[in-house]
């Protein structure tokens, strides 16, 4: 992919997210926290890519950690928000 | 070329859109409680695509073979994939862990540690992108006339991953000042350093210079410095922040993170990452600029801090004015007696942790025929739709609970409004008072309903900004004076 290529997906994303996260309810902003920070740790991906490279041991060791930290993020963000959301009923109908 | 290197098979490229794809449905999963959990559960499926794909893609190789230490490329390096399993392991259980025992009310603090280690693994990302710039695709190997070769980091990967690095440095030290706020570790009072604006400015302006001069010279004092000062910055940029505009801080922070995530995608090349980063990052962004508005304070003044620095002056006096005092019993009598009852909640509430016995409460009245409506303020609660989460864990009905623009016009035609640990969110004088220094903040109309409950330590004490309360001396204003947990638990006894 060009540079002009990610420049187009990068800008398009920012409409996207900022159409989407209006339409998020109020009552689940908080939820809404918690999910875009699991979702941030997508930097995972650079983690990985860094502690499966051969060359540089320091690189790896940083890679690794970085690896350990966004896990924990990803895992409990989701693992959070899954419990949040859980939380929310709804009022029961007597006639129902 | 960097284009060159940059090449990654088709299928990767999808798989690493349909993450972002899967992404953008988390978050519009949020847009109804109903839908919210497949929502939650199509960001773990992005999630595991992107890692799973990388995983694929980039299995370490050793580049000599175990057996005979010949040169060969594609030599599995087995060791290395335990490693990065053992880590992946290591953050699921600390992860799951403190998922699963954090309090509701910690909810803000745990956010802010979050984000932190958003921040700290973009740094380590970048400081190894830094290092190892071949793993990553973005270096050439230039071998100048007469003197050694070495690899040349390509000049627009250089501003992608120092950028990277500068924005999550901020965001790990800001988030690590926003928690021991948060969490009490350290005074919410703002800290002001004498000349701290300019500091700032100096300091960013030094951060970008030196990212611009990067470009020419990969020098690695270039890249730990512009390190060293982000780390600086996110630091002096949260500590004159006062604890009333933790709110903000938090989102804006959550942004941030995003937008750390999005430059490592500049970097790599890759779509998941820069959807996501973009996505998070307008998120926080939006977040931010919906607690400024519920505050009627501009995001600039945020940023600026000493908020909450000075007590405003004269309220002394007033604290002698009369006003009218009632039991348990009066509160009980005059909720029974109404067709519709609105709760207001503030954080003080779930400070006393009085959201069981307010839901008891709620309860009863029902019973009885009354009409109850929880009324929120965006910023009742330490963050975001904090307090919806409050009310949700003690098992109230999200479609009880209502938020400011949609019930305000319900207090005329309300019998009692029960305020429960909120002060400023209420006060009439955000309306009229032009000295005041919350005018102009949106409020909830309490005083319009037929009579007032205001749940109250004591008289002394002003609400979170120092402004004290018209609202306490109204006519139709009834001051419930005792612990919030206590005074619900009494009136649920008198009900009974």
């Amino acid at each position: 992919m060009d540079l002009i290529s990610i420049i187009s997906i990068f800008v398009l994303a920012c409409f996207v997210g900022y159409f989407v996260v209006w339409s998020v309810t109020p009552a689940l902003h908080t939820p809404l926290m918690a999910v875009t920070n699991a979702i941030s740790s997508v930097i995972i991906v650079g983690a990985l890519i860094a502690a499966a490279a051969a060359g540089s041991s320091v690189a790896k060791w940083l890679g690794l950690l970085a690896v350990v930290l966004a896990s924990i993020n990803i895992f409990g963000g989701f693992a959070v928000t899954s419990r949040m959301l859980g939380m929310y009923k709804k009022k029961e109908r007597k006639d129902a | 070329m960097p284009e060159a290197v940059h090449e990654q098979p088709a299928w990767v490229l999808l798989a690493y859109l349909a993450a972002g794809v899967c992404f953008i449905l988390a978050l519009r999963g949020l847009s109804h409680p109903e839908t919210s959990q497949r929502g939650n559960r199509l960001g773990m499926v992005g999630m595991t695509i992107a890692v799973v794909t990388t995983l694929i893609t980039h299995v370490p190789t050793s580049g000599y073979s175990p057996g005979d230490g010949s040169f060969d490329p594609l030599a599995i390096e087995t060791g290395t994939i335990f490693q990065i399993l053992a880590a992946i392991a290591i953050g699921a259980v600390i992860g799951l862990t403190t998922a699963r025992r954090i309090q509701m009310t910690a909810m803000p603090q745990l956010v802010a540690a979050f984000h932190s280690l958003v921040g700290l693994a973009a740094v380590l990302v970048g400081a190894a992108a830094f290092l190892n710039p071949e793993a990553f695709g973005i270096a050439t190997r230039v071998t100048p006339i007469a003197s050694p070769s070495f690899l040349s980091i390509d000049p627009v990967s250089r501003i992608e991953m120092s950028l990277g690095v500068a924005i999550g440095a901020i965001t790990f030290s800001g988030s690590v000042i926003a928690f021991l706020k948060l969490n009490g570790n350290m005074s919410g009072a703002p800290i002001l350093l004498p000349g701290r604006h300019l500091i700032n400015l100096g300091t960013l302006a030094a951060i970008l210079g030196l990212i611009a001069y990067f470009t020419v010279d990969q020098s690695p004092w270039v890249f730990w410095t512009v390190t060293a000062l982000s780390f600086a910055i996110g630091f002096l940029l949260i500590v004159p922040i006062g604890g009333a505009d933790m709110p903000v801080v938090v989102s804006m922070l959550n942004s941030y993170s995003g937008w750390a995530a999005a430059a490592m995608g500049f970097t790599l090349h890759n779509s998941a990452m820069i959807i996501t980063g973009a996505l998070v990052g307008s998120s926080g962004a939006i977040l931010s600029y919906i607690m400024c508005r519920a505050m009627n304070r501009s995001f600039l003044s945020v940023i600026a801090g000493g908020f909450g620095a000075v007590s405003s002056s004269g309220s002394g006096e007033v604290l002698d004015r009369p006003y009218k005092r009632g039991s348990a019993e009066d509160a009980a009598f005059l909720m029974k007696q109404a067709d519709q009852v609105v709760i207001v909640p503030g954080y003080g509430m779930a400070v006393a942790q009085a959201q069981h016995a307010l839901r008891e409460m709620a309860d009863q009245l029902k019973a009885e025929g009354v009409r109850v409506k929880y009324a929120i303020h965006p910023v009742a609660g330490r963050m975001p739709g904090h307090m919806n989460v409050l009310l949700a864990e003690a098992n109230v009905p999200y479609d009880e609970v209502f938020e400011l623009e949609d019930i305000n016009s319900d207090f005329a035609q309300t019998d009692v409004a029960f305020v429960i640990g909120a002060n400023d969110v209420t006060n009439p004088a955000a309306k009229t008072d032009k000295s005041s220094p919350i005018y102009g903040m949106p409020v909830l109309d309490v005083e319009k309903a037929r009579t007032v409950l205001f749940i109250k330590r004591s008289m002394g004490g002003a609400g979170y900004a120092g402004v004290d309360n018209e609202l306490f001396y109204r006519d139709n204003t009834m001051m419930l004076l005792a612990d919030a947990k206590k005074m619900v638990e009494e009136i649920v006894k008198a009900l009974g």
